[in-house]
């Protein structure tokens, strides 16, 4: 499969949140990237993990495939997994999967970082 | 909030992506003979609110040669796609029936689905196309289908085209879950996806064999949603058929006054 058009950095705002900043396209080819992005961030310790899609291009299915995925590993360990920076579409595309349900949904990163305590 | 005007990725997004609803909504008219009985009302259940173990299954075929039929030309994943979307419901084993308001697979609609269920039994069902572009397209399930989840069609090239059938899933409620501990639900998705990919690679002029991955994804059962069983489709069926003479009466009772 095609190569993902995909930038994934980690941050570490505070010792028990990390955020994955999300840059370009969310498919299914971008399954390591993304488990890797989250094994760094729960390195730290993170007890949250804050999904920035602020800069997101394009997520299509396989991409909402692997956020639950994603979330099934951090529910494992006994994290939880927030998100800002959706726009309007992607966050109707949240609601259409019903993964708003699962994913908490923050309008910028101060509320989600409050969120997260 | 932006002002900027909807990049082309977006507006390709827009297009691909169903708008939400909060409950499904049959719009078309049913075939005679057929039943429409556990879709409308439902909501949408991604694997999270499904009660089994979640599965990721993967179905796929490496197409021998695949021609597109109107051209005789070298069918590439977008010609596969397009002639998936187009006769989806002709490459369904027989016994199992897709009944859709359009005659291509395009975001938003809603199918009826009429299968064989464990043991023959019919089982009325849905599900909703969720997203649809010239490189893949899903599903995701109603309440009461056997399994909570989304299911992917693609196609690619990757040293070759194939073409797959990926499922994330978990068996709605506890009785599904039974029968897919039994083996007899598994085996039944496993015979049906193959023998799916099969005839789509027969519409191509193709054959290959299909391969089937299987990945545990969470062993856990979901005791929250261990109450699914109430919507279960298989079980409305069921009632269904076996209180059809009871309609029938009913109904020559009526003609009779």
């Amino acid at each position: 499969m095609a190569n993902p058009q995909l930038n994934l950095t980690v941050r570490t705002p505070s010792s028990n949140v990390a955020i994955i900043d999300i840059q370009g396209e969310v498919t299914g080819a971008a399954e390591t990237p993304l488990m890797n992005a989250y094994e760094e961030a729960s390195k730290s310790g993170a007890r949250t993990i804050i999904l920035n899609f602020s800069n997101l291009e394009y997520m299509n299915s396989s991409g909402i495939g692997l956020l639950v995925t994603l979330l099934i590993r951090v529910n494992r360990q006994k994290q939880r997994m927030f998100s800002y920076g959706l726009s309007d579409h992607y966050q109707q595309i949240f609601q259409l999967t019903r993964l708003n349900e699962a994913i908490g949904i923050y309008a910028d990163e101060a509320s989600a970082l409050s969120a997260a305590g | 909030m932006s002002s900027n005007p909807p990049s082309d990725k977006q507006k390709a997004s827009e297009q691909a992506w169903a708008k939400p609803t909060d409950h499904l909504h049959v719009e078309h008219e049913m075939p005679s003979g057929s039943i429409n009985l556990t879709v409308q009302g439902r909501q949408l259940t991604n694997p999270l609110q499904g009660f089994g173990q979640m599965w990721q299954k993967t179905y796929r075929i490496k197409l021998i040669a695949p021609r597109v039929p109107a051209t005789g030309k070298a069918a590439m994943p977008q010609d596969i796609i397009a002639g998936w979307k187009t006769n989806f419901a002709k490459f369904w084993p027989r016994g199992n029936d897709f009944y859709a308001p359009l005659t291509e697979i395009q975001p938003g609609e809603v199918a009826v689905l009429n299968l064989k269920g464990p043991g023959g039994m019919p089982l009325s069902t849905g599900i909703r196309v969720i997203y649809a572009d010239d490189e893949q397209f899903s599903f995701m399930t109603p309440q009461g289908h056997m399994f909570a989840g989304m299911i992917t069609f693609s196609s690619f090239d990757e040293d070759g085209v194939y073409a797959q059938v990926q499922a994330l899933i978990r068996a709605s409620d506890p009785a599904y879950e039974f029968f897919f501990k039994l083996g007899i639900i598994g085996k039944m998705e496993d015979e049906f996806w193959a023998a799916t990919l099969k005839n789509l690679a027969e519409y191509f002029g193709s054959t290959g064999k299909v391969e089937i991955k299987t990945q545990l994804v969470d062993p856990r059962w979901n005791w929250g949603a261990a109450k699914n069983i109430t919507h279960n489709a298989a079980m409305w069926s069921g009632i269904y058929t076996v209180t059809a003479p009871l309609r029938w009466f009913g109904k020559k009772s009526g003609e009779k006054k």
